[in-house]
């Protein structure tokens, strides 16, 4: 008896020997994708390197970046991620690739946005009709996106009434409220194809290249945090802007859809 | 033998929320034997002899042994007190408590378990007793550390009679054996049967203290004479 | 509806298949809570009971505070964890943000409340219950805080199983300061968490109902082990 004790306890206290790893923040959006399951298996074969992903928005993905506490960020909301270089967190912004926010909406297509000729008739068609809508509401690059979108249509967010509901979660969570409200929302593609519990929704509008979601990647600046292993942040941004990172991104699809366009160009 | 005593009392007071339990009290036990402690409910026996004992506090005078050794004396509580373990457990216990060796506490468990007739329940839950085998058990529990003096507070008050008898018994081997026994209680017929002397309390004052044989036959208050009667006295 | 017998058809499988992720996240919860259980428990524990014994001065205000640090929430706790661990913190040098013991950290803060308070009341009534036969025993304060934690163990195991409680499902605190990265902070919480955010119904139900057998297997385990249910001991 007491032997097998020694055994579980050994079991469950058995460490995981740490190799050089490196933890990168990312946003749910890009989690969603699921296109780190391909680039996490094929960094560890080519440059032997742990990529410890954080996945938050992208409000706390560059407060992490602050702070310390990763070496490097994943997100996709260009001004934010400038402020953040210009502030000295980080040491520059590389773009790797870009994907496309969709608009999700209920089958029925209430707004009738569907045919619409660009996304801000879209989006006025969604508030003239007062729509049921969900937001992010959580400061995400999504997010972001989507108050650029109602602003560039010349709507202002506060006079929207109860059909704009802000939620204040990650993508997936926010999909599942749309589902349960039948709602419009705007997503980016890649959580959209993945998304398990579609319900009564389907996309509706996209190809708009006002819904282009550019990513880039912002090494942590040593200077501010000694500690963080920026050689390691070099290695992976290296990594990202080569042929092999290129192939993969270009290449990955869901259900033959292919979701990124790598955009990184030779520095 | 070490002589525990006299014990002195001197103006012993101890009160309790602006209520005088005891005292201002002045008492000294000389002799050997049993000292009982007689009288009626709520005359300050139970607070006398946790006076005595030292686990009650109090407030004003001196209590003085000749020599002072608290593990040389124990206690056995009108409702038994046993902890939740066999009885083996809570005779071993106080040994325990004072490193003694396993042997030696093993072989004292083994003799005491044989006096009070419990050899065949050392391993039952102590819980699981009956009152007089508890009360058995604990004073066994209260000798096994072969204390000088004794003190017991209505030790049988909540016992039938056969209960009551055995527990005498050992009560009179254990003072032959030499023992000094200060034993509380309100049952006239055991103090005729226990006492070398008596000390009667009233009121929480001593009102009343001699001799047992003296006292019972010629008391010299009114209140103790009433007392021996068996009327009530207030 | 359907999602539930998804998620039992689906927790069926991967329990049967054995899984390797499955493996790998029961295995770093049960590592991370029985870790922080038994930490915290050997500061509560004797807490709870220093706190029913040890009169001093603010001992009742210690007490509240105790019970009060019960309903903080956890992710509030996680937070404050997480900005003492961070780099930019006052602990940052550990370097223990986003790892295994910082969740272990911030879930000893957050049981260790609930254990004390469990174990006090428990300690409170069995010291009643002791407390005349201790003090005449003439028991030093480290004998007495021996003697109830041996002697009330049965409610100190449920005190520290209402802490393994808490703490298996706590998920708000360790998603903060642990970051759920995959492989290395991933526990049956937060994978839930992470898959009902995904939309992926089914497999949170499977992961959830995996959580919810481990935890009675866990209670099953520590009874069979003390063998609380064994007639006559108890």
């Amino acid at each position: 008896m007491n032997r097998f004790l020694l055994v579980a306890i050994a079991l469950l206290w058995a460490q995981v020997s740490s190799a050089d790893n490196m933890r990168l923040a990312v946003t749910t959006s890009f989690e969603n994708s699921g296109l780190a399951d391909v680039l996490l298996p094929a960094i560890k074969t080519d440059i032997d390197l742990d990529v410890q992903l954080l996945v938050v928005g992208t409000g706390q993905a560059l407060k992490l970046g602050a702070a310390g506490d990763v070496d490097a960020v994943l997100v996709h909301s260009k001004e934010a991620e400038e402020a953040f270089v210009t502030a000295g967190y980080g040491t520059h912004r590389r773009e790797i690739m870009y994907n496309d926010f969709v608009i999700i909406g209920p089958v029925e297509d209430p707004a009738g946005i569907n045919g619409a000729a660009n996304v801000i008739d879209a989006m006025t068609n969604i508030a003239t009709a007062k729509a049921r809508f969900v937001s992010r509401g959580d400061d995400s690059g999504t997010h972001k996106a989507e108050r650029a979108l109602w602003a560039a249509a010349g709507l202002n967010i506060q006079d929207h009434g109860d059909w704009y509901q802000a939620v204040g979660s990650g993508m997936g969570a926010a999909l599942n409220t749309a589902a349960g409200l039948n709602a419009y929302i705007i997503a980016d593609r890649a959580s959209w194809l993945n998304f398990g519990n579609k319900k009564g929704l389907s996309l509706l509008f996209s190809g708009d290249p006002a819904l282009y979601n550019q990513y880039a990647f912002l090494p942590v600046d040593p200077v501010k945090n000694s500690h963080v292993r920026n050689d390691l942040a070099m290695l992976l941004e290296e990594w990202l802007t080569g042929a092999r990172a290129a192939a993969l991104i270009n290449g990955y699809s869901i259900g033959g859809e292919p979701l990124f366009v790598f955009n990184a160009t030779t520095d | 033998m070490s002589a525990k005593f006299p014990l002195e009392l001197d103006q012993v007071l101890v009160q309790r929320k602006g209520k005088v339990l005891l005292g201002p009290l002045d008492l000294s036990l000389k002799k050997n034997g049993v000292t009982i402690i007689l009288g009626p409910n709520g005359s300050g026996k139970t607070t006398l002899l946790r006076a005595m004992h030292g686990i009650e506090r109090i407030n004003g005078g001196r209590i003085t042994w000749a020599q002072e050794d608290p593990a040389k004396h124990a206690f056995v509580f009108q409702s038994p007190v046993v902890l939740r373990r066999t009885v083996a457990q809570n005779l071993a216990f106080p040994l325990q408590l004072l490193n003694v060796p396993r042997a030696e506490t093993e072989a004292a468990v083994a003799h005491w378990l044989t006096r009070i007739g419990l050899s065949g329940k050392s391993e039952t839950a102590a819980t699981r007793l009956s009152g007089g085998e508890r009360q058995k058990l604990a004073i066994a529990r209260a000798l096994i550390r072969k204390p000088d003096v004794l003190f017991l507070d209505e030790p049988c008050a909540n016992l039938d009679g056969y209960a009551t008898r055995e527990i005498e018994t050992i009560l009179g081997e254990t003072a032959e054996a030499g023992t000094r026994l200060v034993m509380a209680t309100h049952d006239m017929g055991q103090a005729r049967r226990l006492a070398d002397d008596i000390v009667f309390m009233l009121n929480g004052k001593v009102h009343e203290t001699g001799a047992a044989e003296a006292v019972i036959a010629r008391p010299q208050t009114e209140e103790l004479s009433a007392f021996l009667k068996g009327d009530i006295v207030v | 509806m359907i999602d539930i017998l998804d998620g039992l058809k689906a927790a069926f499988w991967l329990v049967i298949s054995f899984d390797a992720e499955l493996w790998e996240i029961s295995l770093r919860s049960l590592r991370v809570t029985l870790s922080a259980l038994i930490i915290a428990s050997l500061i509560a524990i004797p807490l709870g009971t220093y706190l029913a014994v040890q009169r001093f001065r603010y001992r009742r205000f210690a007490i509240s505070l105790i019970n009060a640090l019960m309903g903080l929430p956890p992710v509030v706790i996680g937070l404050l964890v997480y900005i003492a661990l961070s780099r930019s913190g006052p602990f940052g040098v550990l370097n223990l943000l986003f790892t295994p013991t910082a969740m272990i950290i911030a879930q000893v803060i957050i049981i260790t409340p609930v254990i004390a308070s469990i174990a006090h009341q428990a300690m409170r009534e069995l010291w009643a219950e002791y407390h005349d036969l201790l003090i005449s025993l003439n028991t030093t304060k480290w004998q007495r805080i021996v003697t109830l934690i041996r002697d009330g163990r049965r409610n100190l195991l449920t005190a520290a199983l209402a802490g393994f409680g808490r703490a298996i499902g706590e998920v708000g605190a360790i998603m903060v300061v642990g970051g759920n990265i995959d492989h290395v902070t991933r526990v049956l919480t937060t994978a839930i968490a992470l898959e009902t955010g995904k939309g992926d119904f089914a497999l949170a139900l499977a992961l959830g109902f995996v959580l919810i057998g481990i935890a009675i297997v866990v209670n099953l385990a520590i009874h069979t082990l003390s063998r609380t249910e064994r007639e006559g001991r108890w």
